[in-house]
């Protein structure tokens, strides 16, 4: 068919484009030992930076970062995916993790975190707290209720008795952040790492602080593998703690 | 489309147990993942696993905004499946590559390519939205927008399809009665080209009920007003695999009775 035709010439020539602009010179030292992290999305940008500094540190160490929903990840980790490091957003979420697959491993708690209201840079509904939230006009978009973020949120919507518009639950923390960013979404409430991690791009206001809620992540080592020690060492020592500063994290 | 079978020999004995290893490999491939679906339904539990899961107000979005996208797909596409299969110029073959991007694309992609456009800062949503105040609501109308994007082109390349068989001297003959091309098209066209159209909706639908990147990226997830059964049943694995079963296997069932009505009716 012709169509299919015309369609996979543009095809072949979006792939052939696409691999050659992926082959430049990609010579690494060779890294044995691979060190699988799962990690929930809020601490994306913290443990990127970790990362690099793991593997600068131990030119034998692989650090492969994938980031998530905390719920999506203990799902995962439930059903044996691969994972030596599990760092969540909160311990509920760490406490739906199987027995089975967390064996001995026992939770440490590295971080914390408190929550915050995004609205686009030029914040079109004039949030100016979460009173504003109570606005139809406002359209607010929060964490799905079984994430993390969400679970925070709906504890500061509790404290402040405010029913916000809501337009729709995201799958993870990042997502929401996302639709206020694309200008979407009037609000969100996130992490205020989130609104440290978007930089100009989005503004932040401050919940009071009797209406907040302060989340602990923890981390968890699934095994005693060179990597996931060389890791967690660094999540938990006190170059871990200043990245983890720098991003906006509390001490736990 | 019917072609001759290879006449010589045919399909002989030794070819078939050849080929029924891979073929029997295939089967299971594709059965056994039902298989273990029905397998984990707890029937017991059923009833309290579906309401966990949102079950009612899910299904209920799916149905409508699935069967309100093949009514558009019918009106919009069927019109310009005529035009891709009636005219000449050097520009349709980009036209019908234009129409193909949207089949092959990744759903999230069309998600982010929808936002672009009709998001609040986006191509054309933004200009409505700072001259009118009005955006695209996080509603239906979103994720009939987003499901007709994924599916029009399995409609437009089916009724095409079906169109191109017809023999031209039909519309030649419509029109030395005096029929307008509106007439010819409207009473020539259409009603010979029924099980193509049957097809392409069948197509449609179901591509359309099982979309789930580019609906969550457009139109968000929200019980009952976005959250259609697909992103029900991812919500509900993360919350409770039981209800992500069950609903699942409720959406096994929609399926297969739909396709087992259609059967009867159009297709041998």
């Amino acid at each position: 068919m012709s169509a299919l035709r015309s369609g996979t010439a543009v095809l072949t020539a979006t792939a052939l484009a696409t691999t050659l602009a992926g082959c430049g010179g990609d010579e690494q030292p060779a890294r044995s030992k691979v060190v699988t992290v799962l990690a929930a999305a809020s601490l994306t940008e913290a443990f990127t930076d970790l990362k690099k500094q793991v593997e600068d540190a131990h030119p034998d160490v692989e650090v492969r970062v994938s980031f998530a929903a905390s719920s999506t990840i203990v799902q995962q980790v439930n059903n044996h995916a691969d994972a030596d490091v599990v760092a969540l957003a909160d311990e509920k979420a760490g406490k739906t993790l199987k027995p089975d697959v967390l064996g001995s491993a026992a939770p440490r708690l590295f971080a914390t975190n408190r929550l915050m209201i995004a609205t686009p840079a030029d914040n079109p509904a004039h949030v100016t707290g979460l009173d504003s939230l109570t606005s139809s006009s406002v359209d607010t978009v929060l964490c799905a209720p079984q994430v993390p973020c969400g679970r925070a949120a709906k504890s500061v919507l509790a404290k402040g008795h405010v029913t916000p518009h809501v337009v729709s639950y995201e799958q993870d923390v990042k997502a929401t952040l996302a639709k206020v960013r694309l200008g979407e979404a009037d609000a969100a409430i996130v992490y205020v790492t989130d609104v440290t991690a978007a930089g100009t791009s989005v503004r932040g206001v401050a919940l009071k602080p009797d209406q907040n809620v302060t989340t602990r992540l923890p981390i968890y080592a699934l095994n005693d593998d060179e990597g996931t020690r060389a890791f967690v060492d660094a999540v938990t020592s006190s170059t871990g703690r200043k990245v983890l500063t720098t991003r906006g994290f509390g001490a736990p | 489309m019917t072609r001759e079978r290879a006449t010589t020999g045919g399909p002989g004995a030794p070819a078939r147990s050849v080929l029924a290893i891979p073929a029997a490999l295939a089967l299971v491939l594709l059965l056994l993942p039902l298989v273990a679906l029905l397998s984990r339904v707890r029937w017991g539990s059923l009833g309290s696993a579906l309401s966990t899961a949102g079950a009612g107000e899910a299904v209920s979005l799916s149905i409508r905004t699935t069967l309100t996208t093949v009514v558009l797909c019918a009106l919009l596409g069927t019109p310009l499946a005529w035009v891709l299969a009636r005219s000449t110029g050097r520009w349709l073959p980009w036209l019908r590559a234009v129409v193909t991007v949207p089949l092959v694309l990744p759903p999230v992609v069309g998600g982010v390519a929808l936002l672009v456009a009709w998001g609040r800062e986006g191509l054309v949503g933004g200009p409505i939205h700072d001259w009118f105040g009005w955006t695209i609501p996080y509603s239906w109308v979103r994720v009939v927008l987003a499901e007709t994007f994924v599916s029009m082109p399995f409609y437009v390349l089916a009724v095409e399809g079906a169109m191109r068989a017809l023999d031209g001297r039909y519309d030649a003959v419509a029109a030395t009665l005096g029929a307008s091309p509106w007439r010819t098209f409207r009473s020539v066209v259409v009603p010979m080209v029924l099980p193509g159209v049957a097809a392409g909706a069948t197509l449609a639908w179901a591509r359309a009920l099982g979309e789930f990147g580019a609906t969550i990226t457009f139109a968000g997830s929200f019980p009952g007003r976005t959250q259609t059964a697909p992103l029900a049943v991812y919500q509900a694995l993360e919350i409770d695999p039981d209800a992500a079963t069950a609903l699942s296997m409720v959406m096994l069932l929609v399926c297969v009775a739909v396709l087992a009505l259609l059967r009867g009716r159009w297709w041998r």
